[in-house]
């Protein structure tokens, strides 16, 4: 299904109203914003996408730690390049919407953070995911030592078949018993 | 599986069951299309199959008998999700002020921004009050009551009329305030007013107990609301490491010296956990710690106390003030009490954080300690202030009863004149202007002015503070750092952070203030939507202008249902003495909607017995009987003691679940391995059985079970969800049950192939 970028017409406004965990008025921000991101030749062809840097210029991604991976997972383009068309960008909009249930924010935000995507959290992920929250310079980062000991941690906590990993099940086992998990994982245009 | 199409046949009945049934699955999977964690193109094509697969039977379905009936109740059924759909839209597009919300934010993370959501909610509830309360109680009696200056409760006396209309009358609520709708006195007592038969009276006290009901429906309702979305708290030290990882990032945040500060935030408190796990407290003396701890805590109630002193030896002092003439008080002494309750709201809070610097805490639990004593401080001042109130009430009580006395003395007087002069016995009535007639003290009245001079201060004091400490700090920051010796922004005061739990508390507290002055003053409800809606603008507009964002991020985890908690004890607290004056004190004879009963409540037992039909009063009679209600308490006792064991019950089912989870791994981890079993238990069992029977063979197909064939699809393996259960295998059964094989070998799901 094409969308030109002048106009979202109405059937597809509705099925991806029946879709998506968005409103109307979402959608159409969306739209615009999506719009926005394009250049002038693009907008006229249907079913752009738009290349991971142009979509990391977006504010409500630009300061996010993660926001690679997001764009990277949320993609569905063949040379996994990060790109996003516009319906990627509703599905994006609508994992991360206020009225997403827990299990769809718990499935994406484990895809996330799954930085080799090989479907479990082992310790390499778990690293490359403190490291992103801890910001960029040297100062910031925590030493080997600290790094080992807050792994440990985690996976005592949650690991709980003892396979060294944190997998699908057990991640969505943490995070439901989590009260801010809903709250933060959400981003609004 | 699609059903065998028919295309012109009318399909039999088993048929038509069938097709039932697959047309409700596919609207089923229409509805639910969403929560699939698909991409956009495959949940669009399932869309778009369902859709014509449902519309082509559906119409199949109606074939025969009713078929236009059918028809029209599909189409009506299309439209009414329609119309749901475009009424939620609807509903989210008339929220106010999201877009500022969603700003700060962005700029401030949730933790602030949930203080505004907070103040929102807040503004909701008022309004509905609001809507209670002038829409039964005050616009019947402006529109179909009597007006100003026609009876004396309504008039400004000769003496007052003086000064009725100046400033300062005015700003102490004194003058043309007193005798409006703004206070209980205005109101008048007749049994029915205006053409519709309004019973005004009965609808002002079902009204100011609605207020109280109301509210305690929507918070409860929140309170549940949040305890399902967050969680049964029970758990809460389980995971914390766990939780800092994966859900402290707020993605919200769009500023980028947010994100700065978040990164930071969320360093030191990895760092702070870290170390934490690690150090066994070393409690080097251990006891100077728990003296300094008694010490901090003696002082603390020290200061409540002095507080509570304070507090009502200036409410004494009013009273004397209010018995001298007004002219002779300076402003300082007529508004002595509420100055001195805002006052101390301001200055004790630091006062108890320099004092908890004694007790060396963990900043979580400081904090708690702090919000705790704070909320001690407003109730105990809160309270004091009753207390005081009430014994002006009682005053006003006794001097009212001189005046009736008088009043019915002096007629008796007039009619004894009259009669002497005139030699009649038929008296006509006293013919006296409204302004002149002899007025009782309305104690109601005075209660309700004296709760909404103190709201009007606290807003002062609010707007001020902002203003004070905030906006003029922030000017003087800025712009005296060009000429000062040190960096004023990074060192001492620099900007200010914005204080999320006092204004919290704050809020709690005026809301408390508000539910206890409702009954007295039907115009407090207004005052507080004015003050919460100039309150939002002027707030977001100084948090973004004159406040940084924290450096240490304190969650708002749980603390949603910790405030909700907070505000259902101020409303009960606020109930009590509303409920209390309602059914022990008398009202004033000569003001307010029921003067001239005995008790407030009596307007209710008077409509029962004359406009109700007879069996209702039988019921009510009944339904107060003691004997009654002993049982009925005695039933909800035994309810909540039920309710408690079940509720035990399931959490230790929880518990046992979470061990069977963690033993099927740890079985099949074994079995893998090849191991023997490391629990004791299957240990011990395995030991006495004679060949071991009860472990099965290493299953020989390919033990891959993180592919899940087919279904993502892009490169990325998930794994099946598991469950304990062994799912329903597809394939016909061919051969006979095997040996107990137990859940874990199939926990992984049907293997590859059978699919």
């Amino acid at each position: 299904m094409g969308t030109t970028a002048s106009q979202l017409g109405k059937d597809l406004l509705s099925e991806y109203q029946e879709l998506t965990f968005l409103t109307k008025q979402e959608i159409l921000l969306a739209h615009k914003r999506f719009t926005e991101l394009l250049t002038k030749d693009e907008k006229d062809l249907p079913n752009t996408r738009v290349p991971a840097e142009r979509i990391l210029t977006l504010p409500e991604l630009k300061s996010n730690p993660f926001r690679k991976r997001i764009c990277h997972v949320f993609s569905t383009s063949e040379q996994k390049d990060g790109s996003l068309t516009f319906e990627d960008f509703l599905d994006l909009l609508s994992a991360f919407s206020d009225s997403a249930t827990l299990e769809i924010k718990s499935h994406y935000a484990f895809r996330i953070f799954d930085f080799d995507d090989d479907g479990t959290l082992d310790c390499g992920d778990l690293e490359k995911l403190v490291n992103c929250l801890t910001g960029e310079t040297d100062e910031t980062r925590l030493t080997t030592e600290e790094m080992r000991q807050l792994i440990n941690n985690i996976l005592e906590e949650s690991d709980i078949d003892k396979d060294g990993t944190v997998n699908l099940s057990e991640f969505q086992h943490v995070i439901s018993r989590s009260p801010d998990f809903v709250s933060s994982f959400k981003i609004v245009l | 599986a699609s059903p065998v199409a028919r295309d012109s046949s009318f399909p039999s009945s088993g048929e038509m069951a069938a097709l039932k049934e697959e047309v409700e699955e596919k609207k089923k999977l229409i509805a639910t299309l969403r929560n699939k964690p698909w991409r956009m193109k495959r949940r669009l094509t399932l869309l778009k199959e369902a859709q014509d697969f449902v519309e082509k039977f559906e119409g199949a379905l109606g074939k025969g008998k009713g078929r236009k009936l059918f028809a029209f109740k599909v189409m009506m059924a299309k439209k009414l999700i329609k119309l749901k759909r475009d009424f939620e839209n609807f509903k989210t597009a008339c929220i106010p002020w999201e877009g500022k919300i969603k700003d700060v934010e962005s700029h401030f993370g949730s933790s602030v921004a949930s203080y505004f959501i907070f103040l929102r909610w807040m503004y909701g509830l008022n309004m509905v009050l609001l809507g209670l309360m002038f829409g039964l109680v005050v616009v019947p009696e402006v529109l179909m009551g009597l007006p100003y200056g026609s009876i004396p409760r309504k008039t400004v006396p000769r003496e007052e009329q003086a000064t009725a209309m100046d400033y300062s009358t005015l700003t102490d609520f004194e003058g043309y305030f007193k005798y409006s709708i703004l206070f209980y006195g205005y109101y008048n007592n007749e049994r029915q007013i205006g053409l519709l038969k309004f019973r005004l009276p009965l609808s002002y006290l079902l009204v100011g107990v609605g207020i109280f009901g109301y509210s305690l429906m929507v918070v409860i309702r929140t309170m549940a609301r949040n305890a399902n979305e967050g969680g049964d708290g029970g758990d809460e030290g389980d995971f914390t490491f766990s939780w800092k990882m994966f859900t402290s990032w707020d993605y919200l945040i769009g500023n980028p010296e947010t994100a700065d500060n978040k990164y930071a935030s969320i360093t030191t408190s990895f760092k702070e956990s870290i170390v934490d796990e690690q150090m066994n407290q070393k409690d080097e003396n251990i006891h100077l710690r728990r003296f300094l701890r008694v010490l901090a805590n003696v002082l603390i109630l020290c200061s409540l106390g002095g507080s509570g002193y304070l507090i009502y030896y200036v409410v004494k002092r009013s009273q004397v003030f209010a018995n001298m003439n007004k002219d002779d008080l300076t402003w300082m002494e007529k508004n002595e009490v509420e100055f001195v309750m805002s006052l101390l709201g301001l200055v004790c809070p630091p006062l108890f954080e320099a004092i908890a610097e004694l007790e060396d805490y963990h900043p979580r639990i400081a904090l708690k300690w702090q919000l705790g004593r704070i909320f001690a401080l407003f109730l105990g001042n809160l309270y004091t202030f009753l207390f005081a109130l009430f014994d002006e009430v009682n005053a006003k009580l006794e001097s009212e009863k001189d005046i009736k006395n008088a009043t019915i003395l002096a007629l008796n007087e007039y009619a004894a004149n009259y009669s002497s002069y005139y030699n009649t016995t038929n008296v006509p009535p006293q013919n006296v202007h409204p302004a002149d007639v002899i007025r009782g003290p309305c104690w109601e009245t005075a209660v309700g002015k004296e709760f909404v001079k103190l709201t009007v201060s606290d807003i002062q004091v609010t707007y001020l503070t902002i203003l004070v400490g905030d906006f003029l700090r922030a000017v003087i920051v800025r712009f005296l750092n060009y000429c000062w010796c040190w960096d004023l922004e990074a060192g001492f005061p620099s900007y200010g952070e914005f204080d999320i739990s006092g204004n919290v508390l704050g809020l709690i507290f005026n809301q408390g203030m508000i539910w206890m002055g409702a009954f007295y003053a039907p115009g407090l409800v207004g005052l507080n939507i004015l003050r919460l809606l100039s309150s939002m603008y002027y707030q977001t507009w100084a948090v973004m202008c004159t406040n940084v964002p924290h450096e240490r991020v304190f969650k708002a985890s749980g603390s949603n249902n910790f405030y909700m908690g907070l505000l259902l004890l101020v409303l009960f607290l606020s109930l009590l003495p509303v409920v209390y004056t309602i059914m022990t004190l008398s009202p004033s004879f000569d003001c307010g909607p029921f003067s001239g009963q005995e008790k407030m409540y009596d307007v209710v037992m008077e409509t029962i017995d004359q406009d109700l039909p007879a069996f209702i009063g039988n019921i009510f009679v009944y339904a107060t009987n003691p004997g009654l209600i002993m049982p009925a308490v005695l039933l909800m006792v035994l309810a909540l003691y039920y309710l408690n064991a079940v509720s035990k019950g399931y959490q230790q089912a929880n518990i046992d679940l979470k061990k069977k989870m963690q033993m099927a791994r740890e079985e099949e981890k074994n079995r893998r391995n090849n191991k023997d079993s490391t629990n004791q238990v299957m240990k011990d069992l395995e030991d006495l059985l004679p060949n071991k029977s009860l472990i099965p063979p290493p299953a020989e197909e390919d033990r891959s079970p993180k592919v899940k064939p087919g279904a993502a699809g892009k490169g990325v393996h998930l794994q099946r969800d598991v469950s304990l259960a062994a799912p329903n295998p597809r394939d016909p059964v061919t051969r006979d049950p095997g040996p107990r094989r137990g859940p874990p070998e199939n926990a992984r799901g049907p293997q590859p192939g059978q699919d």
